[in-house]
């Protein structure tokens, strides 16, 4: 009696199976190779070294901002005002150093403060006064881009030194300054999620919160630091941005906590909370930029462009729900 | 002794510091004081005693500033594949310039160019379809910028990867750009205005203007710029008064409406500085019913009713087209964005081909004649356009 039924160890080893192949990232991997291949085959410029390097600086800035993002939709939040966070450091930035003499260094640092700070904002009325997360996002996604505004007054700065703009125009061993950043940032985000008590309990917050506060979890705390490490990531990703383009704006960011979430979302994040991870991410950021680049590549103009990756969104989705319903189905025990 | 001497000597002094200020204090017209550079006037008209600092600016031409291409192919005469990113796309003043590009695509029949870019003016966008263009090989880039220093970078890599690159309707930093087709400058604004309207009121006439507001640096340049062609042309015409309306077209309609009370028959025109200004000055005069009663056909002339006020401004076609089209306004002052997606085709053909180089003083744009190389490296497409009943249909922008 000591021995495992043979059929029962069967089936769950079946059930693992069609569990693995019918998950989100299964789905996603498929498709976004099948775009690989399709606009490769379309054009011989798409899978060239310089192409894919130049494509990942240009969704450097969406996919720092979209690993933060992943946590926080982890646990059912959702941070809105990371655009204007990206915004209003990049206005600290360019106005400390310009306007107020600060040495760059110095002004950096000051920026990346900054975002920690509207970041920290942020987890205060969600944690302390207890706005949801999108309300209180909502809130400051207007008033951090309103500071912004006011202390820029439309007037922007430039003229920065050449070390500064070798950040986000410069390469490191071979490859641009934004993969190896974001190379770090992905293993950080990657282990803290699925190696640290820390990232589990995430999860555990995200499908049941009341649960995950009797069970010990430190529950404030950890909304707290997901939120700052969002605002920080921001205020990285502006500070790189900047130096990409060589000036300051006070629109700059704008919507681009949408395309976050978008890939977030594609990604296999339930918007619930509770499931998901950063290699979902990873592919959805994957999917959305190789469908701009390469549709551009074959030919097609940017509002079709726009036009078919709302369609491939919602297809993904689509596909996504009936191989989940498939999954019940296949791995029933009859 | 002495100390009366110097009492009476600073006494001077003030009063010679002090003088130019009470001289200014008394018509304040809203223009700001940088040199003036009025235009010739037209056929007809002499000229007032020309102020000679003004012509002997005018004679040293600055020397190009513009980029250089590295290592571009010689496709002097063979087809070229261009790509224009403009601001944003989906809009009629773009779909506009563009218009203008196919046209002279056409004509020149050895050019294709492409119109794509961004739905909404976001820098950010427009980097990505530029960076992507790039990648992508083009011939040459024109482009419209949303950020004249954001771009920079990218056009500076695309002059290094031999693509030819032409900026219109807003600029790049001249060095990231061979050339920049410019659209308008102050004085000929002012020209194109003060034409207008004496063709309408006659060179005797009496005008009061409705700025943005004193401060406003384009409003401020363009008044001072039409000071200076007044004086040169028409120093006959009166300037009654220059009130503000701070981009608010209810404010620009009271201030309108006050200046018809104050000077009754005595205003013969109003000049609407802005896109705001304009429709608000032009809804006060119909609402008062002082629409000159000659309408645009008979042209030149005071209009019979000796209270009549015409409305000369800066705006766009579509905001103006109601005052137009029932004749309460017979010109409307701007460029033609057609012309200028036209000219920047032609530019960059000229360039390709050699024969726009750095030395160059004019270009051969097909309809459009003998365009003037200005600031260096900036092709000036010309006097402004002037939309009137009989052409503002054509346009939607």
């Amino acid at each position: 009696m000591t021995a495992i039924d043979p059929i029962v160890q069967h089936h769950e080893r079946r059930n693992a199976i069609i569990t693995r192949l019918l998950a989100q990232e299964t789905i996603l991997l498929v498709l976004t190779v099948i775009a690989v291949l399709v606009l490769a085959s379309a054009n011989e410029r798409f899978l060239t070294a310089r192409n894919l390097s130049r494509e990942i600086s240009l969704i450097f800035e969406v996919a720092l901002i979209a690993l933060p993002m992943t946590l926080i939709i982890i646990t059912g939040g959702i941070d809105l005002s990371v655009g204007s966070i990206f915004g209003l450091s990049a206005i600290v930035l360019g106005f400390l150093w310009q306007d107020s003499g600060w040495p760059l260094e110095v002004a950096i640092a000051a920026a990346l403060v900054c975002g920690i700070i509207g970041g920290a904002i942020n987890g205060f009325f969600i944690v302390r006064v207890g706005v949801p997360p999108l309300i209180t996002t909502l809130a400051t996604l207007a008033l951090y881009r309103g500071v912004a505004l006011g202390i820029s007054e439309a007037r922007s700065a430039r003229g920065f030194p050449d070390w500064f703009l070798g950040i986000g125009r410069g390469e490191f061993l071979g490859a641009p300054w934004q993969i190896w950043i974001l190379l770090i940032g992905i293993v950080i985000t990657w282990l803290l999620l699925s190696r640290t008590i820390f990232g589990r309990s995430l999860y555990a917050m995200g499908n049941n919160e009341l649960a995950a506060r009797f069970a010990g979890i430190p529950v404030n705390r950890n909304k707290w630091l997901i939120y700052v490490f969002s605002g920080f990531a921001a205020a990285l990703a502006a500070v790189v941005f900047v130096s990409r383009v060589t000036t300051t704006r006070s629109d700059m960011g704008s919507g681009m906590e949408l395309d976050a979430i978008a890939a977030v979302v594609l990604g296999g994040t339930s918007i619930f909370g509770g499931s998901g991870g950063i290699g979902g991410t990873l592919l959805g950021l994957i999917l959305i930029q190789v469908l701009k680049n390469g549709l551009l590549l074959a030919g097609v103009r940017g509002d079709a462009t726009s036009i078919l990756i709302g369609i491939v969104l919602i297809a993904a989705i689509l596909l996504n729900n009936f191989f989940q319903w498939l999954q019940v189905r296949l791995t029933a025990n009859k | 002794m002495k100390k009366l001497f110097i009492l009476v000597l600073l006494g001077v002094m003030i009063l010679a510091l002090s003088a130019p200020t009470f001289a200014q204090e008394e018509p304040w017209v809203g223009a700001d004081d940088a040199p003036t550079h009025p235009l010739d006037c037209p056929e007809g008209v002499t000229p007032a005693a020309m102020d000679m600092t003004a012509t002997e600016e005018m004679m040293d031409a600055p020397v190009y500033n513009g980029g250089m291409v590295e290592g571009a192919a010689d496709l002097a005469g063979q087809p070229i594949t261009l790509i224009d990113v403009p601001k944003l796309i989906g809009i009629g003043y773009f779909n506009a310039t563009s218009l203008g590009m196919q046209q002279a695509a056409e004509e020149l029949g050895n050019v294709t160019v492409t119109t794509d870019g961004p739905t909404e003016g976001d820098i950010v966008q427009q980097i990505e379809f530029l960076e992507r263009y790039i990648t992508q090989g083009v011939d040459g880039i024109l482009f419209a910028a949303n950020d004249p220093v954001a771009i920079s970078p990218t056009l500076r890599d695309a002059l290094a990867q031999g693509i030819h690159v032409v900026g219109y309707d807003a600029g790049s930093d001249p060095d990231a750009r061979e050339w920049f087709v410019n659209q308008a400058e102050f004085n000929g604004i002012a020209k194109s205005m003060v034409d207008s309207m004496v063709a309408e009121i006659g060179a005797e006439g009496r005008f009061a203007i409705v700025t943005s507001s004193f401060t406003a640096p384009n409003q401020a340049r363009w008044i001072a710029e039409m000071q200076a062609y007044i004086g040169h042309c028409y120093p006959t015409l009166t300037w009654l008064e220059t009130v503000e309306s701070q981009e608010d077209q209810q404010l620009a309609f009271q201030q309108t409406q006050a200046l018809i009370q104050k000077y009754g028959a005595e205003l013969d025109g109003v000049f609407g500085m802005s896109s705001v200004a304009f429709p608000g000055a032009a809804d006060a005069v119909q609402q008062s019913s002082l629409c000159s009663p000659d309408d645009a056909a008979d042209g030149v002339g005071a209009p019979d009713a000796d209270s009549a006020v015409a409305i000369v401004g800066l705006s766009t076609p579509n905001q103006m087209k109601p005052f137009v089209e029932n004749g309460c306004v017979e010109s409307v002052v701007l460029w033609n964005p057609i012309d200028l997606g036209y000219a920047a085709t032609y530019a960059m053909r000229a360039v390709v081909d050699g024969e726009l180089t750095a030395d160059s003083t004019t270009l051969e744009a097909g309809r459009l004649g003998t365009l003037q190389v200005v600031n260096g490296s900036e092709i000036l497409l010309g006097l402004p356009f002037v939309y009137t009943q009989d052409n503002i249909g054509d346009f939607d922008f």
